[in-house]
């Protein structure tokens, strides 16, 4: 029998993937053109690297489009490994989104840097089109390739500053610990293809359902071991304690601009794939992995919160300040896992928009502290941004609007995450854990008003004015506008969320919506 | 033929090696070394796995793992080599530089 390609792909399945595939594309170029760039003239890669994102964002529409005119939930492409739908094209665009800022970032950073090369800009891409496979994997297969080409990029990211110490040895510890971490996933996922024979996710989660109810509502023995390593790689990959080690080392010795990226984008596709699998494949076994959750939370938000209390380094800081904004995300899955009922989708749709929000709050921040960056000042410790107020006083007004921002002060960004995971949590009942986060959250303003007292209150240690190029100023604009805007007038924003959620199609859950 | 189970405990000994030789080798080569057995047990698991289905998916998921492994390991000896370069050693007890 002959059996040709054309029946295992369709035209459709191209068309769905036209991001993935033009970004591709413009990576690709990117390394090419670099090759003949002179070097005043590397400012090109990032510009092309930029003009990718925007076509890979209209590209991302016509996919919506499509979606939208075939009048389905979802499209399954490649043979099944895919899954288009409106949940991964929402993170597509987060993803999207944080690249773009952060290529903005970048210019200026690496030009200080001398480290101003075209694989820079093509490896963010290729990172971005590992996200989009691990944000639409139906197929662990799939998810596992996204991840891997995700992580592979990102040690490199991280280690990009050949010649900096610190660098080499955030990026060699980022890779000891995530390949270990795969490892681990990789074990467990083949514990799931062994359990259920087959790779796909919704198969896995029917299999396992169905040896639930023949054994009476008790796991197998192997699949609390599948959920143990599998959860153990997701947890690592999300920064989670006790799995959190790599990310204060990698975040402090990473170049600023790929910090910010990889805190929002990579972070974002992290927990893509992780509500993929526990929703969708390993949902029978909700009543193993919300008690794991709770532990697991509380331990992250108690050792950030108290780890960040101390620091010094501002990126380390904000790196402890990231891996607490995962306590309380975690907090909306148990929410979410912990009760059948429609109140319970409020923790999904906190940690959604908790997403969206870290995306832009996290990434101006970022970019504030790449700013300080110049010939002989790293600048990235707290005295490096004492007395900012006095040389730069846009900056550190955005700064502090970042920082409230964090912290959830009401009228900004941060506090519409913190409202519907807190939210959601008060509903399904978990009085204890709510009061916990909040008490958290106390403790997060604290560390966060220091470095607006350090920025405000003292004086500056170098005079020196702060010159902020055009990318820069773009970057700082777009991300303060998207948090005053989604922190003022929230509305679309959740729309946008219970759109991709498909909530507004559910009779029980749309009045809640309205 | 020889039993399922069989296969499964040589991989599952192949990954707690690898797990083991992760956390208490103190070389940086050793410690990668150990991550590729850990792959290589995850791979026996597929294969096993793989056998008893009668299926194809598991021994594609191997030929993934392989190039993975592959691609970590050119980026990894690269960046090992970095390191080499700023530091002169392999002692990961010596990679300090970052720390609360």
């Amino acid at each position: 029998m002959q059996v040709s390609i054309a029946q295992f792909f369709q035209r459709s399945d191209y068309l769905m993937s036209l991001p993935m595939i033009l970004l591709t594309i413009f990576a690709l170029g990117i390394l090419l053109i670099d090759l003949m760039l002179p070097d005043d003239w590397k400012w090109a890669n990032a510009a092309t690297a930029f003009v990718g994102v925007l076509f890979a964002t209209a590209g991302l529409i016509k996919v919506q489009i499509a979606l939208g005119e075939a009048h389905r939930q979802m499209v399954p492409a490649f043979m099944n490994s895919m899954v288009i739908d409106r949940f991964a094209i929402y993170f597509w665009y987060l993803f999207l989104a944080g690249a773009a800022v952060a290529i903005l970032m970048s210019v200026h950073y690496m030009d200080v840097e001398r480290e101003h090369h075209g694989e820079f800009y093509a490896l963010i891409l290729f990172s971005v089109v590992g996200m989009m496979c691990m944000a639409s994997g139906w197929d662990v297969v799939l998810i596992f390739i996204g991840l891997e080409l995700m992580a592979i990029s990102t040690y490199v990211l991280v280690g990009f500053l050949r010649r900096d110490r610190r660098s080499n040895e955030a990026s060699l510890k980022y890779l000891l610990l995530g390949a270990f971490s795969s490892g681990i996933f990789a074990y467990g996922l083949s514990l799931l293809y062994g359990l259920a024979g087959s790779t796909n996710l919704v198969i896995i989660r029917q299999r396992l359902a169905q040896q639930m109810a023949a054994a009476g509502d008790h796991a197998d023995p192997v699949a609390v071991l599948a959920l143990l390593t599998v959860a153990t790689g997701l947890l690592f990959k999300i920064a989670a304690v006790p799995f959190h080690q790599w990310a204060p080392d990698a975040y402090e010795g990473a170049p600023t601009s790929i910090t910010g990226f990889m805190s929002v984008a990579v972070k974002s596709a992290a927990w893509a794939m992780l509500l993929r699998i526990l929703l969708l494949g390993l949902a029978p076994l909700h009543k193993i992995w919300v008690p794991l959750l709770v532990f697991v939370s509380i331990a992250t938000m108690t050792a950030a919160n108290l780890a960040a209390l101390t620091q010094n380094n501002l990126k380390r800081l904000l790196a402890y300040s990231s891996i607490a904004h995962v306590g309380y995300m975690l907090l909306g899955l148990i929410a979410f896992g912990s009760a059948n009922t429609p109140s319970g989708v409020d923790g999904i749709r906190g940690i959604l928009i908790y997403l969206l929000v870290y995306t832009f709050m996290n990434l101006g921040a970022f970019a504030v502290i790449t700013s300080l960056r110049r010939r002989d000042v790293i600048g990235d410790e707290i005295d490096d941004i004492a007395g900012l107020f006095f040389r730069a006083p846009t900056e550190s007004v955005l700064m502090l609007v970042f920082l409230l921002s964090l912290a959830g002060i009401p009228p900004l960004a941060g506090f519409w995450g913190k409202y519907f995971i807190f939210l959601s949590l008060i509903e399904t009942g978990h009085y204890v854990l709510a009061s916990l986060a909040v008490l958290y959250a106390v403790f997060g303003l604290y560390y966060y008003m220091r470095i607006a007292n350090a920025m405000l209150m003292r004086q500056a240690l170098d005079k020196e004015p702060l010159k902020i190029g055009g990318s820069m100023a773009a970057a700082l604009g777009v991300t303060a506008l998207a948090t005053l805007l989604i922190g003022i007038y929230p509305e679309p924003f959740i729309r946008a969320v219970d759109w991709s959620l498909g909530l507004s199609q559910h009779p029980a859950i749309a009045h809640l919506v309205k | 033929m020889v039993p399922l189970s069989y296969y499964l405990v040589l991989s599952g000994i192949l990954f707690a090696c690898g797990v083991t030789g992760f956390l208490i080798k103190r070389n940086i080569i050793t410690i990668f070394m150990s991550i590729e057995l850990m792959l290589n047990g995850v791979n026996l698991s597929f294969v096993a796995f793989a056998a008893r289905w009668h299926a194809l998916r598991g021994q594609v998921f191997v030929f993934f793992v392989m190039v993975v492994a592959a691609a970590e390991a050119a980026v990894g000896l690269a960046i090992i080599i970095a390191v080499y370069r700023t530091r002169e050693t392999l002692n990961v007890d010596q990679m300090n530089l970052l720390k609360l």
